[in-house]
Order: C-alpha cells, then sequence, then structure tokens
C-alpha cells in the first residue's frame, strides 16, 4: 500500500509540474514570438506617427488615442454604477430580499453572455434605440443621423455593460471583507449608515475595488466583438475629437492587418508591432492591480 | 425597592429579543442609575450581551432582529421608531469586547465622532481629543506618536483608544461588553482603575464574565441566566447573599 501512494504522489508531482511547465513555456512562446516579430518594427512613427495610405507603414497614434478614449470613457460609464450596485448589494440590501436576489443573478447572467452578443445589443439598444431617440428629440428635421451612427460613445457604452459584472462582484467581495466590528464601532459613534459606508468601508475596501476596477479595464480593453456594430471603423486618418465620431481600436486594428489588408504578408511587421502596443497597454493595467492588491493586503496586515 | 427612583438614568421595561423566531430575551425589566456601574453577569449565551445591545438600538444593524419593550433615558423611549438611533448612540456610547480601532491614526480614532456629528472644529478639535485621551488613562503614552497608525498600539492601549473614542462625544451612558476580557491581567488591571474612574462623570453598564471583575468595579450587579434576568441588587448583596438558587449555583462555580 505504501508504494502505491508514493507512487501515486510521484504521478501527482509529475502532472503538476508539467502543467506548470506547459503554462509557462506557452506564455513565454507566445510572448517569444510576438515580441521578436513585434519589437523590430517599433519605431517613433510607427508608434507616435498618423497613418498614411499604407497600412503596413504604421503610424498608430490615432488608434491608441481611440483605444484610451474609448477604455476611459467605458471607465467612466461603469464604476459609478458598478460600486454603487455592489455598496447596495453589500450594505443595503437585506439579505433575503428577493429583489437582491433577482439582481445578484442578473449580474452572473449577464457575466455569462458571449462578447459578440454585447455587440449586438449595443447596436439594437444604443446606435439605434437610444441614438434614434436623441436624434428624433434633438435634430427632427434632419434626414441623416447624428447620434444613430456607430460611434465610440455607443461603442464605451457596450464596453462598460459587459465589464459591469466584473466590478460588481469584486467590488462586493472588497465591501464585504471589511471587518463586522469597525462597522459596528463607527455605528456606535452616532455615525448613520450613510457615514458608516462613507468613512469607514469604502476607505478599508478601496485597494479592493481599485483591484477590480482595473482588471475589468484590462477585461474591457482587448475586447473588439463588442465594438464592430457599434462605432469601430477600418481605417481614417485621425483621433476621435467628438463622442460622436467613429474610432480606431488597437484590437480590431490587428484583426484588419491580418486579414484585411491589401498586401498581408507586407503588413506582418505592423502586424506584430501593434500586438505589442496593445499587450503593453493591458500588461500595465495588471501590473498596477497587482502592486495595488499588494497594498491592500500589506494594509490589512498591519 | 432598593433604588431610588429620581436617580434612575437608563431604565429598561419588559424588553425581549428575538432573532428571526429564537426567542432570546424574556421581559427583562432593569433600572440603571446614575454615575453607578451596573455590571451584567451570567455565564454565555445567558442574554447579558443581548440585553446590552438593546440599550443603544446595536440590534438595528442585525438583519432579523427584533426587540419588544420600552428602554427608556431620562423617561425619553430609545425604542420608539421615530426616535433616530444614531442620536441614540451619541447619548449612548459603546466599548466592544474585542478592541476595534478603525485603520487610521491614534488622533483620528479619537476624532471621530467628533467629525461625524461636526460638533467642533481646529483647534478645538485637537483640545478635544487630547482630553478624552487623558481621560482614558492614553495621553502620556501616545502624545508623541498621535500621527501613528492604531494598529501600533498594544491590545491594552488598543482598548483605552477605544474608550477615548467613546467618551470623546461625550455620552451620558457608557456600555461595556466585556472589555477586558481579550486583555493580559496587567491591561486588565488599568481598565478596571479606569472604569472606576470614569464613574464619577458616566453612568455605566458593564457585561463581564468575571465575578471578581464585578465585585471590584460595580455598585450593582443584574444576574442573567438563559435569557432571563434572575436576580439584580445592589453588588455585595447579590454577590455574597445570593436569594435565587439559580444564582447561588452561578457563584458557586456549578455552572458557566
Amino acid at each position: 500500500m505504501r508504494l502505491g501512494t508514493s507512487f501515486g504522489d510521484r504521478l501527482l508531482s509529475v502532472a503538476t509540474g508539467g502543467a506548470v511547465t506547459l503554462v509557462l513555456v506557452s506564455l513565454a512562446g507566445m510572448l517569444g514570438a510576438i515580441l521578436t516579430r513585434g519589437l523590430p518594427s517599433l519605431s517613433l512613427h510607427f508608434v507616435f506617427g498618423s497613418p498614411g495610405a499604407d497600412p503596413a507603414e504604421g503610424g498608430l497614434l490615432p488608434v491608441i488615442l481611440g483605444t484610451v478614449a474609448c477604455t476611459l470613457l467605458m471607465t467612466v460609464a461603469c464604476v459609478p454604477v458598478g460600486v454603487t450596485t455592489a455598496v447596495w448589494l453589500s450594505e443595503y440590501a437585506p439579505r433575503r430580499s428577493p429583489l437582491a436576489r433577482v439582481v445578484r443573478s442578473a449580474i452572473r447572467n449577464l457575466a455569462a453572455v458571449p462578447s459578440i452578443v454585447f455587440g449586438l445589443f449595443g447596436l439594437g439598444f444604443f446606435v439605434l434605440f437610444v441614438g434614434g431617440r436623441l436624434d428624433a428629440l434633438f435634430y427632427p428635421a434632419s434626414s441623416s443621423p447624428t447620434f444613430a451612427r456607430p460611434a465610440i460613445l455607443w461603442s464605451s457604452l457596450t464596453l462598460a455593460v459587459l465589464t459591469l459584472p466584473v466590478v460588481v462582484v469584486t467590488t462586493e467581495e472588497a465591501l464585504r471583507s471589511v471587518p463586522r466590528d469597525i462597522r459596528e464601532a463607527a455605528a456606535a459613534l452616532g455615525a448613520t449608515r450613510l457615514e458608516v459606508v462613507w468613512r469607514v468601508v469604502l476607505p478599508h475596501a478601496k485597494s479592493g475595488i481599485l483591484t477590480g476596477v482595473i482588471l475589468a479595464v484590462s477585461r474591457g480593453a482587448g475586447e473588439v466583438a463588442p465594438l464592430l456594430f457599434t462605432g469601430v471603423v477600418g481605417w481614417q486618418t485621425h483621433a476621435p475629437s467628438d463622442a460622436r465620431d467613429g474610432f480606431m481600436h488597437l484590437g480590431n486594428h490587428v484583426y484588419l492587418l491580418a486579414t484585411q489588408a491589401p498586401d498581408i504578408e507586407r503588413a506582418e511587421p505592423a502586424l506584430y508591432g501593434t500586438v505589442v502596443i496593445l499587450l503593453i497597454l493591458t500588461f500595465s493595467l495588471n501590473l498596477v492591480a497587482v502592486v495595488l492588491r499588494h497594498r491592500s493586503r500589506a494594509e490589512v496586515r498591519s | 425597592m432598593t433604588v431610588a427612583q429620581r436617580d434612575v438614568k437608563l431604565e429598561a421595561r419588559a424588553v425581549s429579543v428575538f432573532y428571526w423566531k429564537m426567542h432570546a430575551l424574556h421581559d427583562v425589566s432593569l433600572a440603571i442609575r446614575e454615575r453607578r456601574v451596573t455590571a451584567l453577569i451570567g455565564p454565555s449565551g445567558c442574554g447579558k450581551s443581548t440585553f446590552l445591545r438593546t440599550l443603544n438600538r446595536m440590534h438595528d444593524l442585525t438583519e432579523g432582529t427584533r426587540v419588544t419593550g420600552d428602554v427608556l433615558l431620562d423617561e425619553e423611549n430609545l425604542l420608539d421608531p421615530r426616535v433616530d438611533a444614531a442620536l441614540v448612540r451619541r447619548r449612548i456610547g459603546m466599548v466592544f469586547q474585542r478592541p476595534n480601532p478603525f485603520p487610521k491614526s491614534i488622533f483620528e480614532n479619537v476624532a471621530f465622532g467628533l467629525r461625524v456629528a461636526d460638533e467642533v472644529r481646529g483647534d478645538e478639535l485637537v483640545a478635544r481629543v487630547e482630553e478624552s485621551l487623558r481621560a482614558a488613562a492614553l495621553w502620556d503614552e501616545v502624545k508623541d506618536r498621535l500621527e501613528e497608525s492604531a494598529f501600533s498600539l498594544s491590545g491594552g492601549q488598543q482598548q483605552r483608544l477605544c474608550i477615548a473614542r467613546a467618551v470623546a462625544i461625550r455620552p451620558e451612558v457608557l456600555l461595556m461588553d466585556e472589555p477586558a476580557s481579550a486583555l493580559d491581567p496587567v491591561a486588565t488591571e488599568k481598565i478596571e482603575d479606569l472604569i472606576v474612574e470614569l464613574r464619577k462623570r458616566y453612568t455605566i453598564v458593564i457585561v463581564t464574565h468575571s465575578m471578581a471583575e464585578a465585585a471590584r468595579v460595580s455598585d450593582e450587579v443584574g444576574f442573567f441566566y438563559s435569557g432571563n434576568l434572575i436576580e439584580w441588587g445592589l453588588s455585595k448583596d447579590v454577590l455574597h447573599s445570593p436569594k435565587k438558587e439559580q444564582t447561588q449555583a452561578y457563584l458557586a462555580g456549578r455552572f458557566g
């Protein structure tokens, strides 16, 4: 029997070691392939220039600005709604309330929806419905749509709905981890429920909330499918200057360079260069999240 | 009745507490005298802490808890739903079993209640923090490190900080839920000395599982057993010559 157990142990350590190696090798392989092909094409002009007639020549500035603007707009739209929802769920809703149960299951289901479906939803709801109403309200005489066409605003709002579940779930977790005894301490000093949340619970959960928000944002920054019908455009020479403009996005740009460029082989260095820029963007967001999480753990320990 | 009616500060009348369907506290009536220390004793789960938490409406924070009966503070019924619980808690402060400072500086811990109420600002706030730390016999130990985290203090110091925080808003009554149970004997002695000192200015209700502590600090004692108030009166009477059988058994160490 003892022989059997130690054989099982050995098998397990080989299996786990193998799995870990596989993960590391595939990550290293992928990064290696991308960096060796992508780094040589990075140049000042490639990253900070404006695009010319040939997409293979690079000039990513408007693409980067479009991605950043879309990500920021998404954050501005989803964080207040997500954090407020989480505060309600964790601090105000009675544990057994049917409404809280409905909201929770809605959030879980929202998280399970494929991102292309969010794209269709964005087109139907934001672009056509909301945009159409706004046009009818502000431009009743005009025959061409002002709001009811794909735009960076609608793409950002669609992404905001997509990332909302992550923000709500991580924020609620962070709020629930605030110890009961300091909530009671604040209440016992005459703080109202709102003051307990505002002065004790939110400051205490701050790092945890930020971590969740950044993870949600970095996920949203890499999504392409929700943008397809709602605002992203293939080639244009400038960054969006109005929320109602179309915009270019790094993720979509990768897809275009890989499939739609006039000469796909010549566009390959530009393709990998674009991937490197996109990865730098999302990795640096993740890095900030890791640093914040580390800091919040240190705070709790002290 | 040994208690003169005129110096009653806080009075519970037929107070019952239910957790969902469980009846945790049965019809407790108890008068608490002004500037006296009243100790609530009894075995674990007897309802003494449950009773204490009705006195400052702490049960409002726990879902599924229902309180019936009246709690009168100077004749005003605190359990009336029209009475603001936050205002009740400004008049009746509380110190908890485990020291629970906020993850803030020593100064900000004491200033918290004052900032919430926006009572005082600037120099006056600073003066009030000092006064409160002195009242909690902590000033000399922390005066040079007010900006340090409250977690840099020892357990006993943290508990005295919690007392300073509670007295900063000048409550009329102080509730203490086993304030020394998480502390070593030296820190416990300091807390007990402090209670005797605070008694000059505050009406104090303290829950304790230690009969010796009740004897050392309290003027009056209420003995709780399985959700009922069994016996109450002057400490020397209840602790030395209890009338009820359950009290005698508990004090003799036969259970608890």
